[in-house]
């Protein structure tokens, strides 16, 4: 076990250059680390000096991937590539183009990410469950057929829409909260309430199915046949039997998204107004700030590695059946 | 000449899907097991209620994909004919009447005034501030008032009397059908499909076209007389703007699962079928595409495009080309970060299909790698590629909308119900709240991802295999 995650981890490390490399090369391909320069200096009339000089500050002054010039092992060091990666690697993300730090904006923005993701996921969870649940126990009604046919229409609207209705009904006629914006400690739970509402309501409808066709799928295995067969009730097949098993399935499927909590959501953040690593991200993208987005990158590639190499260790804990190898 | 025809990259791509279905279709017909498998879909009630849905959505997609540039008027002693440089559709020219109604500034649905108060000079020279009567809706009207609801309730009655007319007319055309094939007379067959007897249910079919034609009369004895989804702040014609953006989301979902379907075929079967360094460097590539956060690779990808093009402006005549390449971008950036996971279904697939006995026979015969994979394996992956093909369609519908908030999508100039929603988010905030665009996306928006979720349910249930066994 110790050897397999030794491994993985070790896999992961030419997906991160992968990552990196491709980030690079899209950027790069049109913007010339001059144009960088050109835009943050902000004048119609730069002078040459004065790029070369923001080159120099930032570490833009160096060839974008191999260095013809240096001699060895330098002629792949040396250069904007391995410079702005391999400080990366050690987490160690700089600064932004616009001179802030990118890991102390990181570490103050995630906890707003987390305070919209954590309860959107552990309130989530036990809501699609039990909805499923209680499809799955009313099979073959109107009920569940009902409950199926919101499913569908609830994932047929954008998620655009709940937003917009939701701040519009809560925020605007009712007045319950405000519309946007963030406070910290205990205040903050009057900004988190609706966001948290609306990002449960967006993901009714496909994860209840989904859920649904996981139990429904135990529900025809020769074990709920015997278990029924010696007499237990259905609601003890249900859930002893049927819930117990089916949340194998889920919990590894909600492993492997659990670490991308951290990157919160684009949508919900930026249209409430919370101060997350979501709307940092945003931001990032309308003010071309490439090092905040590829510390975002990166941030975001190691995080769903973290999660496929839980997911794979969540599996051996829940299901002994399987070793890994 | 009175037009030049302008065939977009978008479009060239939707004749060629276009003939691909076509060609599919026959293939189809031709096999009977998989006329059995299409013969479930069909029989399937909610299916064929959401394909009559899907194929009104599709018709105004490729009316809307047939492009032109009208001659510009004759100036004397000139030999050459000019072009305008504006692109239209052969759905602009149906909708001519909405397209060239433009008032100056919002207007509510069917309102025959506008919603912005202005100053004009009343009698006497003085200037009072009031609701300015719109220059297109409710025109007709002498006295708006008294006139407006009676005036709309007898156009909507006189829409909905045609469009039953017509579907009464279509309904005999398919008994008179019916009967002539089966033999039995067009008094049995009518008799069959009103009961509901019939394998496919034809009954709902004409149904749900009764109601559709209905909602197209209605509009079409509606809409040259006033806005029905009203106007926005430039004061365009918002119904008119929806209907234009059904072709941008049929682009999107369609589109974009086409672009790298070959890509995605030949590295997933590949990968099952070689195993070794092969799969190593697939799995290699799709785990990094994969473990970027799809957002920042589409953006980024996007903001490269848009230098690309704002640096090469001389690359297109007009516009509405330029928009088209940035769709057609999108598209492919989309599938980029969408055909992973069709990769990893088929690779595993191909595994277990590269093990199986006839594959093993071909291989003792010699036959080649390539035509083992052409002839054994494609055909029996098919069915996962048919099943993930129609289950993307309506996410990536959803996804365009989500991409133009973020300001990644399409061109701003073009319309689509991402950038409706965009602009409405701005209305919404206004006092008084102009809901009607964002009411028009979401009604448009619902019904054509209601109509494709419905449809590829269906679809799964006839073509997954682990489904059929229970």
């Amino acid at each position: 076990m110790f050897a397999y995650i030794v491994r993985r981890v070790l896999y992961a490390i030419p997906i991160l250059i992968g990552v990196n490399l491709l980030t690079f090369v899209l950027f790069f391909v049109v913007n010339s680390p001059d144009d960088m320069a050109r835009m943050h200096l902000g004048m119609r009339r730069v002078t040459p000096q004065a790029i070369e000089l923001w080159k120099a500050q930032h570490g833009y002054d160096k060839p974008l991937l191999y260095n013809a010039k240096a001699q060895g092992l330098d002629r792949i060091t040396q250069t904007i590539f391995f410079q702005k990666s391999a400080s990366l690697f050690a987490f160690r993300f700089g600064r932004s183009d616009s001179g802030r730090d990118i890991g102390y904006d990181i570490r103050q923005r995630m906890w707003p990410s987390l305070a919209i993701a954590v309860p959107s996921f552990v309130i989530g969870l036990f809501v699609y469950v039990s909805f499923a649940l209680l499809l799955t126990f009313f099979r073959r009604t109107y009920l569940d057929l009902s409950g199926v046919v919101l499913c569908v229409v609830l994932m047929s609207i954008s998620a655009l829409f709940y937003v917009i209705a939701g701040q519009y009904l809560v925020g605007k006629v009712l007045r319950l909260v405000p519309i946007s914006g963030y406070d910290t400690g205990l205040h903050a739970f009057k900004f988190v309430a609706l966001p948290v509402a609306i990002g449960v309501l967006g993901g009714l409808g496909a994860q209840t199915r989904w859920y649904r066709t996981l139990f429904l799928e135990e529900m025809g295995k020769d074990f709920v046949r015997t278990a029924r067969a010696k007499g237990l009730p259905e609601r003890l097949v249900m859930f002893r039997h049927v819930l117990k098993n089916g949340m194998v399935p889920i919990l590894t499927g909600a492993v492997v998204i659990l670490p991308l909590l951290f990157m919160g959501s684009l949508i919900l953040e930026s249209f409430f107004g919370i101060p997350g690593l979501g709307s940092y991200t945003i931001d990032a993208i309308h003010r071309q700030d490439f090092s905040i987005v590829r510390a975002m990158v990166f941030l975001g590639s190691v995080l769903y590695i973290i999660g496929l190499i839980l997911t794979d260790i969540s599996y051996t804990l829940v299901d002994p059946r399987i070793r890994l190898s | 000449m009175m037009f030049k025809p302008v065939v977009l990259w978008t479009d060239a791509l939707v004749y060629l899907l276009i003939a691909a279905l076509v060609a599919f279709g026959f293939y189809v017909s031709r096999r009977e097991q998989l006329r059995e498998r299409w013969g479930h879909v069909i029989r399937n009630r909610l299916a064929v209620a959401s394909l009559v849905v899907l194929v009104a959505y599709v018709a105004v997609g490729l009316l809307d994909s047939v492009h032109f540039r009208p001659a510009l008027p004759h100036t004397p002693g000139e030999q050459q004919t000019h072009y305008s440089s504006q692109i239209l559709s052969l759905l602009d020219v149906v909708l001519a009447p909405l397209r060239t109604a433009e008032e100056r500034t919002y207007s509510a649905p069917f309102a025959a005034y506008s919603y912005v108060k202005e100053t004009v000079s009343g009698p006497g020279g003085k200037d009072i501030r009031k609701y300015p009567r719109l220059e297109y809706g409710g025109r007709q009207l002498s006295d708006p008032a008294t006139q407006r609801i009676p005036d709309i309730l007898r156009r909507t009655a006189w829409g909905v009397g045609e469009g039953l007319v017509l579907a009464v007319l279509l309904g005999a055309g398919v008994c008179a059908w019916r009967g002539w094939r089966g033999g039995t007379g067009f008094r049995q067959a009518a008799g069959e499909v009103l009961g509901g007897r019939t394998e496919v249910p034809w009954r709902v079919a004409l149904l749900t076209a009764a109601a559709v034609l209905v909602l197209i009369t209605v509009s079409v004895n509606l809409a040259p007389w006033y806005h029905i989804f009203g106007t926005d702040k430039v004061g365009e014609d918002v119904y008119y703007q929806t209907l234009k953006s059904i072709r941008t989301g049929l682009v999107i979902g369609t589109l974009t699962t086409l672009v790298m379907l070959p890509f995605a075929i030949m590295l997933g079967i590949m990968a099952g079928y070689f195993r070794g360094w092969v799969d190593d460097v697939i799995q290699y590539v799709y785990t990094t595409l994969n473990s970027i956060p799809g957002v920042l690779l589409i953006a980024a990808a996007v903001l490269m495009l848009q230098v690309y093009i704002a640096n090469h402006p001389d690359l297109f005549d007009t516009n509405a080309q330029r928009a088209d390449l940035r769709l057609l971008g999108l598209c492919m950036i989309l599938g980029v970060t969408n055909w992973t996971g069709l990769c990893r279904l088929l690779r595993g697939e191909a595994l277990k299909l590269a093990e199986s006995d006839y594959v093993q026979a071909a291989r003792a015969f010699g036959v080649g790698d390539f035509p083992i994979m052409v002839r054994h394996i494609v055909p029996n992956v098919m069915h996962i590629v048919l099943i993930s093909v129609v289950l993307d369609f309506s996410g990536l519908v959803l996804a365009e909308a989500v991409l133009s908030y973020v300001g990644v999508g399409v061109d701003p100039t073009m319309n689509s119900w991402g950038n409706m929603i965009n602009r409405a988010r701005l209305e919404m905030a206004r006092d008084p709240m102009v809901w009607w665009s964002l009411l028009a996306a979401f009604v448009f928006m619902v019904g054509l991802v209601l109509a494709a979720n419905l449809f590829s349910d269906a679809v799964r249930d006839a073509f997954d295999p682990h489904l059929h066994e229970r």
